[in-house]
């Protein structure tokens, strides 16, 4: 007999609550279908409902910041593509952005536009998958997923063809953009983002009215605007709950005050909200692609970056509004070419702050649809 | 012309048994085997032919081919899935009620595999044969939530146990509105016999009168589904079957982006593929035992028997598809609401329904009674159904969100 039959059998980690009715303890995760990578929920079950949560995370630990404090700056931005892997373009813009805040390096109008271009690109990659995976845990099985899935290749290829890379791109250098896009490439991203628009169209007539979407997404997880800006929450989930705060619009990084945009603004707060603002977001995307495409000038794609990129002692703190939220990289530098330190500022784990709250008391099946209407990704979660 | 398949089949089966007519016991045994054996071959034969069908059917709703490299369009790949499931490790877990993970399959399989020889499959074509056949058959249908529940608690795993808990609460609770609307056909038709079901469901002036068209029509017109009574019943019939057969959007027993595969979660290789068969066959029963109810059975024109059942099996299994391609689901309280707030007082309504039309039948006759079934009967239904979401809230009745955009 092996000495794992001798045992006792276990029984479920059983608890009383006030009726003295039992709680089972559930870990979901890490490995489960919709953690959204390995992420693991502690759930405390009464029956169905939530009674208590606890995340935990750090499974995709890699060690980026400790890293990124032993190789020079440059080093780092390959690094910053695998934060959120479904974002490169943004991770590399902020990391940019706060290099050139530590050295003056102006950035060429061309590169600007470049940037600009790719950053809403990737907007529209993530909210596209954020909301195939939105619906594929509300149980719909693949379809709009699918659906989803495949205007992002096309967004990919464009991606591909410009950088290498569909995902690790490692394409924004500190002063500029690593190459020039190469011909044709903005006549296909005119033809895509042109046809965007009637993907839109058609995700929104199958899914926002959907009675089972409605039924199950409105007043589910609420954050009240005091509650999200308690939170520190920012992007799509601060603008869901009512709060006008866009990066763009706030520090108008970049360019992006030369383009007519307008932010969505939703007024619960809950599930339901933050999947239409993401839709509303990507529409209001095409609108600056189409403007930026018109617009692109000739000229340098790369600015007066120094050989060697060795910062006067001080900090600087860069952020843009990543389709996730606020991303800031914030940098100390010693005077050598190595940053003293180096933290990220990640928007999907402040987002992940607000899980416990906004679970409590609702069914299993809602925390899986309130954990994917945060938008996590593991790699920035855990760096 | 008409039955031609199915007589020739009840002919094949008499000659089979005169072979053993001078032995009295082996001639019962044909005779039992000539009538479960090839039931459970056929249905066996169609649950992997319908694998096939529901993952290329998804397939192409979700915008990608499907299985296409076994065989021709990919057919045999049920077979390949077949012998692949033969050939893996059976895993039980350790601490798992060995006894019980091990019947669960088998405890479904068999009601499962009975419902089915409950069902008219033709003339004559009909394995069980008994009187009350559409009550044993919803007694005998109930029985594989005992098997769930037993593979989800035997599995002595979390996600299994809530699958298992969810599938009882769901059952029980679709149970009522599907024998209720049923109800209301086997009190039109006054007869449990599911041969009896059937045959009421053809204009009898009409067939069998020599005009083609009324031996066309009274072939198809007759279907219950075609009555006012009758095309309500089989709404809330088809929508509590989904839910007894744990079919998307009701499927939260296996609520895949939540508790993994429910009560499926502990199992592999043959067992696995037992309980994914027991499902599939039971949901043919359900889907059977609908067509034998409301889509008249195997009555149909030119060919009626066999093929006609055949073809409304798969018809109404492609719908189940298409809607499992196509929906989310639904929560587990917003799931019971929808049976005990909604489908059980409609459903009730209907049997009310139906008698006030079986009366206008009998004093006034078939075209008066049509009418005020469909204006006035179908109408309080639609009433009914629209004061009960009201009454419930439906997320529909709240108002329109409208989102601001700023700058």
């Amino acid at each position: 007999m092996s000495p794992v039959q001798t045992m006792p059998p276990r029984s479920y980690h059983i608890g009383k609550d006030d009726l003295g009715a039992d709680i089972l303890e559930v870990a979901m995760g890490p490995h489960h279908p919709s953690t959204h990578g390995v992420f693991r929920m502690d759930l405390k079950l009464d029956g169905e409902t939530v009674v208590d949560l606890k995340p935990v995370f750090g499974y995709l630990h890699r060690n980026h910041e400790k890293i990124a404090e032993d190789i020079t700056y440059p080093m780092s931005m390959p690094f910053t593509d695998r934060l959120d892997y479904l974002c490169g373009m943004t991770n590399n813009w902020a990391y940019a952005l706060s290099a050139e805040k530590l050295i003056e390096i102006k950035v060429p109008e061309r590169a600007e536009y470049i940037r600009v271009i790719v950053a809403e690109l990737t907007r529209l990659v993530n909210h596209c998958l954020l909301i195939g995976f939105f619906v594929n845990d509300l149980g719909a099985l693949g379809t709009p997923l699918l659906y989803a899935l495949r205007e992002r290749e096309k967004i990919l290829d464009l991606f591909e063809v410009l950088s290498g890379a569909r995902m690790m791109v490692n394409y924004i250098r500190f002063g500029g953009v690593r190459c020039d896009p190469p011909d044709g490439w903005l006549k296909e991203c005119q033809r895509i983002v042109d046809a965007f628009p009637a993907f839109l169209d058609e995700y929104e007539t199958l899914l926002t009215e959907n009675e089972i979407i409605i039924a199950r997404a409105q007043n589910v997880g609420v954050v009240t605007r005091e509650e999200a800006i308690n939170f520190s929450l920012t992007g799509p989930m601060l603008r869901a709950s009512g709060v006008n705060y866009d990066i763009r619009k706030v520090d108008r990084y970049g360019i992006y005050d030369r383009f007519d945009f307008k932010v969505p603004i939703g007024g619960h707060g809950d599930c339901y909200d933050r999947f239409m603002v993401r839709m509303l977001e990507m529409r209001q995307s095409v609108k600056i692609l189409k403007q930026a495409i018109r617009d692109l000038p000739e000229g340098e794609i790369m600015g007066k970056a120094p050989k060697i990129f060795r910062p006067a002692p001080g900090e600087a703190y860069g952020r843009i509004e990543a389709p996730k939220g606020e991303l800031g990289f914030y940098l100390i530098s010693d005077g050598t070419p190595i940053p003293y330190r180096f933290k990220v500022r990640p928007p999907s784990f402040v987002n992940l702050t607000a899980l416990r709250h906004m679970c409590l008391g609702h069914k299993v099946a809602d925390a899986v649809i309130i954990l994917g209407s945060i938008d996590i990704v593991l790699g920035e979660v855990d760096r | 012309m008409n039955n031609y398949f199915d007589l020739k089949l009840v002919e094949l089966g008499r000659w089979i048994e005169a072979f053993f007519a001078h032995y009295p016991t082996l001639k019962l045994v044909v005779h039992l085997l000539l009538c479960t054996l090839p039931l459970a071959l056929s249905f066996m034969g169609a649950f992997a032919f319908t694998t096939w069908l529901e993952r290329k059917g998804l397939a192409r709703i979700q915008n990608r081919p499907g299985p296409n490299r076994v065989g021709l369009f990919g057919l045999l790949q049920p077979i390949a899935d077949g012998i692949k499931m033969l050939l893996k490790e059976d895993i039980v877990p350790e601490r798992s009620d060995k006894l019980f993970h091990f019947l669960a399959p088998i405890m479904l399989m068999i009601p499962a595999m009975i419902g089915v020889g409950f069902l008219p499959l033709g003339d004559g074509l009909h394995a069980l044969p008994l009187d009350s056949a559409i009550i044993f058959f919803f007694a005998i249908s109930s029985l594989n939530t005992i098997a769930v529940f037993m593979a989800g608690w035997s599995s002595r795993n979390k996600y299994s146990l809530l699958g298992g808990m969810r599938a009882v609460a769901q059952m029980i609770s679709y149970e009522i509105p599907l024998v209720l609307s049923a109800v209301a056909v086997i009190m039109m038709a006054g007869s449990l016999n599911a041969q009896e079901v059937v045959a009421s469901q053809q204009i009898s002036s009409w067939v069998g009168s020599g005009n083609i068209l009324q031996e066309f029509f009274g072939r198809i017109l007759g279907w219950n589904v075609f009555k006012p009574w009758g095309f309500a019943g089989f709404i809330f019939f088809f929508i509590a079957a989904l839910a007894e057969a744990n079919r998307s959007p009701f499927d939260l027993p296996e609520a895949d982006s939540e508790i993994i595969a429910g009560h499926l979660t502990e199992y592999s290789g043959f067992k696995y593929a037992i309980l994914f068969m027991g499902e599939y066959i039971s949901a043919f029963a359900i889907a059977g035992i609908g067509v034998t109810l409301f889509l008249g059975g195997w009555n149909g024109p030119v060919f009626a028997g066999l093929p006609w059942f055949v073809l409304k099996l798969f018809s109404l299994f492609a719908v189940m598809i298409w809607i499992r391609g196509t929906l989310p689901r639904l929560r587990v309280d917003q799931l019971m609401g929808y049976a005990w707030k909604f489908l059980f007082p409609l459903a009730i309504l209907n049997i009310f329904l139906a008698g006030f039309y079986h009366f206008l039948e009998r004093q006034w006759g078939t075209a008066i009674a049509m009418l005020a079934g469909w204006l006035f009967g179908f109408g309080a239904l639609q009433l009914a159904a629209i004061a009960l979401s009201r009454l419930n809230q439906s997320p529909t009745i709240r108002s329109k969100r409208v989102y601001q955009l700023v700058e």
